[in-house]
């Protein structure tokens, strides 16, 4: 499975690649914000996004927009410090799966991610 | 000095600086009394990460740390090797991380910037005469740092 890393911090971006034990990710992409992300999701066609929304040129939550017109089967799991329950409602209606509030531990990304995983499998019947 | 910011809104930031550490470095800092400051009078260390925040609450959220914490804070995240641009980004990410869970209480109207990133002594960070904000002078590991929260 492919995987698209959007996220506009360094650190951030390298910890969730690191960070990923799962055997179904077999290829990761990253990005540094929406408008790259749409370039490289066009490129590289993943299954699974993780969307930071706090970002320069091209916001998560216009980017979530783009990427699931692009692909309405993309499984995005947004990961953003934004904490309040009306953002994380707000990126699930704009079509992400999931939500994973920053700072995560490990096990909790990995966590999020097999149910990412395991939804896009049932997408794919 | 006009009072702008309320006890129960720095315990949202001196919680949010708790987890941030706990969370991401499986270690506990120490927070001593903040105190309040004028814009003109706040100092910071060699790296500062500054969120602006909009919305229904106007100001900005800064962490300033020296060089020797940022690097310590980098290999503790996981990295192999501190190097320059993770120093820099690292300081930035905890600023946003904090003004982000800040959201859980203060809600969506609490609008945070981006990221902006200073290196060394600026002669004043970027705000009005008039702001006043508060110091909340922390210590993760043997090394000082501190966050300062200026809103309206």
């Amino acid at each position: 499975m492919k995987m698209l890393i959007v996220d506009d911090s360094l650190i951030v971006r390298r910890k969730i690649e690191r960070e990923i034990n799962l055997p179904e990710v077999e290829e990761i992409f990253t990005a540094h914000n929406g408008q790259e992300a749409v370039e490289v999701f066009k490129t590289y066609e993943p299954e699974l996004v993780t969307m930071d929304l706090t970002m320069p040129n091209m916001d998560g939550t216009e980017c979530v927009k783009k990427l699931v017109s692009i692909n309405p089967n993309t499984v995005i799991l947004v990961i953003s410090a934004l904490a309040d329950q009306a953002t994380a409602i707000k990126a699930v209606k704009q079509g992400a799966y999931g939500f994973l509030c920053k700072p995560f531990t490990e096990s909790e990304l990995n966590e999020a991610l097999a149910k990412c995983i395991a939804f896009c499998n049932e997408l794919k019947g | 000095m006009i009072k702008e910011i309320s006890e129960k809104d720095i315990e949202v930031f001196i919680n949010g600086i708790k987890y941030y550490f706990r969370t991401s470095t499986n270690e506990d800092i120490v927070v001593e009394t903040p105190y309040l400051t004028s814009a003109k009078q706040i100092t910071v260390d060699d790296y500062t990460g500054i969120i602006g925040i909009s919305g229904e609450r106007k100001g900005f959220v800064l962490v300033t740390a020296s060089e020797e914490m940022l690097r310590h804070l980098v290999l503790s995240l996981g990295e192999e090797t501190a190097t320059q641009d993770l120093i820099h980004d690292v300081v930035g990410e905890v600023a946003n991380t904090i003004s982000g869970n800040a959201r859980r209480s203060f809600g969506p109207g609490f609008m945070i910037s981006v990221p902006m990133v200073l290196q060394g002594q600026p002669e004043r960070i970027g705000a009005s005469k008039e702001t006043n904000g508060y110091v909340i002078p922390s210590r993760w590991n043997t090394f000082p740092f501190q966050l300062v929260v200026a809103l309206k």
